[in-house]
């Protein structure tokens, strides 16, 4: 009995304080919020540890950028030049140079103390649509777009209790992609009773089901070349893909590079392991003989 | 044992600056208990994560703007266009994780093993020193990226000097260097960040001091009674803590290479905007104990909730200062006391509790269990530990490290104090 005497005076401490923290809980339950729909996950080609991006999604997935979501979003952190890098969408140095002179950048001052616009050059960043935050919240009802460079990894879902335990074990931390691939194809009519503000749109996958971004995709709205399915499901994983590449540009060399560092430790740990246990095998000798 | 060496030079030199000698007397021949097991891995191997951090840190410091207009875009040129820029700031994030959990495991051995009894005590006030230096290390160093996490997260924290009554809101400006967080903020945290680390290798080096002084305390927790318990640091514990540190390069390598973001906030890929304040403010995981406890805490009496609860943060830690003579027992391993090792544990739990309350918004259940655990915290500290210390009677003690088991009903050694 008195064994398991120190549990049960824990029990009771616990009870006892528990008591008192229940009483002296003076917080309100909370106003009930709207619970947004969980995103499906999909296996990506990036996932798990010898995950690459997929050149091809890439290549559309920038091409959806380019000729939707470039309308409202800037992609301020990504150069020209990071079309043609590797472990990026695979494009020629020739065709980022083509795709940089496309676009007009302003430059300047020139030697009249003028700003100029000019095409583009393999080594400039991609010019924002808007001048400035104020003219983006001027032209779109008051809100910003969010900055696309980093959006995939700026955006995640709370898988919560227990899941998360679970997906530290299976590698699984694509919630930024699999979030953006659901917000796009999430525009549905909200249901009975839903107080949708004015100028918002209702997204099941939004938090707070209300956003402000218009449904920016629609089927067969970005004509591919290589056959693949001009679908919104295909659109919203091929732009995902292609944000994760924007906001993970190191990730084939990063998976690579970790492989070959893992293949290294483990080895040298095992030598390791067996030169410690040489060195100690007089010491562990040595006191299983005196014991 | 004196030098042994056949070098002209390193004579030359040991015999004006003896650095060899002392490196021999310290590191080589250094006589360590020959029974510590893996927990000892953790005080070198905390050791070599701190050179890592700097190292990794002096190198991403070279190409840091501390501007609020320029220092997350230098990150953002950090991880996109510096030759393995991505790798060394992988490496310093997680190294800022892994150096928490290392050290947090090497206090928890301690709690476990009596580590901060006598004659170590300034020992482990050394400890809890670095810790705290720890903690404003990195809390300041979290700052830098100026994502939102960072900019709310300076925000909170320096304001919870407010709590302090009439001179608190002179403070926050002080600290702030302004009314908000904002430029002056950014520069005086870089350049604390640059210096802290520095001041912790100094202290690192007290803590080796005072821990040569009586040698490292054992699994057994008794005195060593001659050279047969001990052996030389080199080539056992060397290679021991070689083997160690390759084990923990595994989990690091696997954090840095396939997870590297799974401990961050999404939040903090957002350049700060302090007019956004984002919808939860959550510190990184180290110090989600601390926040929860914060939280937590209610008014008390004439004291608000807030002040209570700083008081409370600060004191969870500031009372370790007061462990060695709170543990009223003469018995320094768990092993030997059987009541205390299991509030030992029942402690452990109520940590971890803490750690998940501190992720969650303090309303509803977590809340209450916030509360439970808080109050436990301290009940462990000021009631249990020295109650249990009195009242428990603990198992014969073995003779000495090299013979376990125990013969006859000699005095056990170490268990009674003798003071010089």
């Amino acid at each position: 009995m008195r064994k398991y005497l120190p549990l049960a005076v824990a029990l009771l401490t616990l009870g006892v304080i528990g008591g008192a923290a229940i009483a002296a809980d003076d917080a309100s339950t909370p106003p009930p919020v709207y619970t947004a729909k969980e995103p499906n996950r999909y296996s990506w080609s990036f996932q798990g540890p010898f995950g690459t991006f997929d050149r091809a999604a890439l290549q559309r997935g920038y091409q959806v950028y380019k000729e939707v979501c470039s309308n409202c979003h800037s992609l301020n952190y990504i150069a020209f030049r990071n079309l043609a890098d590797p472990g990026g969408p695979g494009f020629t140095e020739a065709q980022a140079a083509a795709i940089a002179a496309t676009f007009q950048v302003t430059d300047g001052p020139n030697d009249q103390g003028q700003m100029f616009q000019r095409p583009g050059k393999i080594s400039d960043y991609f010019p924002p649509p808007f001048a400035n935050p104020q003219a983006a919240a001027a032209a779109l009802g008051g809100k910003v777009p969010p900055d696309m460079s980093d959006l995939a990894k700026a955006r995640s879902h709370e898988w919560g209790f227990p899941q998360f335990v679970f997906d530290a074990f299976t590698t699984y931390q694509e919630d930024g992609p699999d979030y953006i691939h659901a917000i796009i194809n999430g525009y549905t009519t909200p249901p009975p009773g839903f107080p949708l503000p004015p100028g918002g749109q209702y997204n099941k996958y939004f938090p707070g089901g209300a956003i402000g971004m218009p449904q920016p995709l629609k089927d067969g709205q970005v004509k591919y070349t290589d056959g693949t399915p001009e679908t919104l499901d295909q659109y919203g994983k091929d732009v995902a893909a292609f944000l994760m590449w924007a906001a993970e540009p190191k990730l084939d060399e990063r998976h690579r590079l970790g492989f070959q560092v893992m293949i290294f430790l483990i080895v040298f740990t095992g030598l390791l392991y067996f030169t410690k246990k040489k060195v100690w095998h007089d010491v562990h000798h040595e006191s299983a003989a005196s014991s | 044992m004196s030098l042994q060496t056949n070098s002209k030079i390193v004579k030359w030199i040991d015999y004006r600056l003896p650095i060899f000698t002392m490196m021999q007397h310290s590191a080589l021949d250094y006589p360590t208990p020959k029974n510590l097991n893996y927990w000892w891995n953790f005080g070198s191997l905390a050791g070599i994560v701190l050179v890592i951090q700097i190292i990794t840190g002096i190198v991403l410091a070279m190409h840091y703007t501390p501007h609020v207009s320029m220092a997350f875009d230098s990150i953002q040129h950090i991880m996109r266009d510096v030759n393995y820029g991505w790798l060394i700031r992988y490496i310093h994030m997680n190294g800022a994780s892994m150096f928490f959990a290392i050290v947090y495991i090497h206090i928890f051995r301690g709690f476990y093993f009596g580590s901060y009894k006598y004659p170590r005590e300034l020992l482990w006030w050394i400890g809890i020193i670095i810790l705290l230096v720890m903690m404003a290390t990195a809390f300041m160093g979290y700052v830098l990226p100026w994502g939102q996490m960072s900019f709310w997260g300076a925000t909170v924290i320096t304001n919870l000097f407010s709590a302090i009554p009439e001179v608190g809101n002179a403070i926050v400006t002080w600290l702030r260097g302004g009314f908000a967080v904002d430029n002056p903020t950014l520069n005086r945290f870089y350049s604390l960040h640059y210096l802290l680390p520095f001041i912790i290798v100094a202290l690192v080096m007290a803590h080796l001091m005072a821990l040569h002084q009586h040698g490292s305390n054992n699994p057994l927790g008794i005195d060593r009674k001659g050279p047969q318990d001990s052996i030389p640091f080199h080539p056992y514990y060397t290679v021991k803590d070689m083997f160690g540190l390759m084990v923990f390069l595994l989990i690091f390598a696997v954090l840095i290479f396939y997870f590297p973001n799974m401990l961050g906030d999404p939040a903090n890929f957002i350049q700060a905007n302090p007019l956004q304040t984002p919808e939860d403010i959550v510190p990184e995981w180290y110090f989600l104990p601390f926040y929860a406890i914060l939280r937590s805490v209610p008014n008390i009496l004439f004291i608000p909730a807030k002040l209570a609860g700083v008081i409370c943060m600060f004191g969870s830690i500031f009372l370790l200062f007061l462990l060695p003579w709170l543990d009223t027992s003469p018995v320094r391993s768990a092993r030997f006391r059987p009541i205390y090792r299991q509030f030992f544990w029942i402690f452990v739990i109520a940590c971890i509790g803490l750690e998940y309350v501190g992720s969650q918004k303090p309303e509803g259940l977590p809340l209450v269990i916030g509360r439970i655990c808080t109050a436990y915290y301290f009940l462990h500290f000021l009631v249990i530990v020295p109650l249990v210390g009195w009242f428990e009677t603990p198992r014969p003690l073995p003779q000495s490290i090299s013979e376990p088991v125990l013969r006859g009903g000699a005095v056990p050694a170490g268990a009674v104090r003798e003071k010089p």
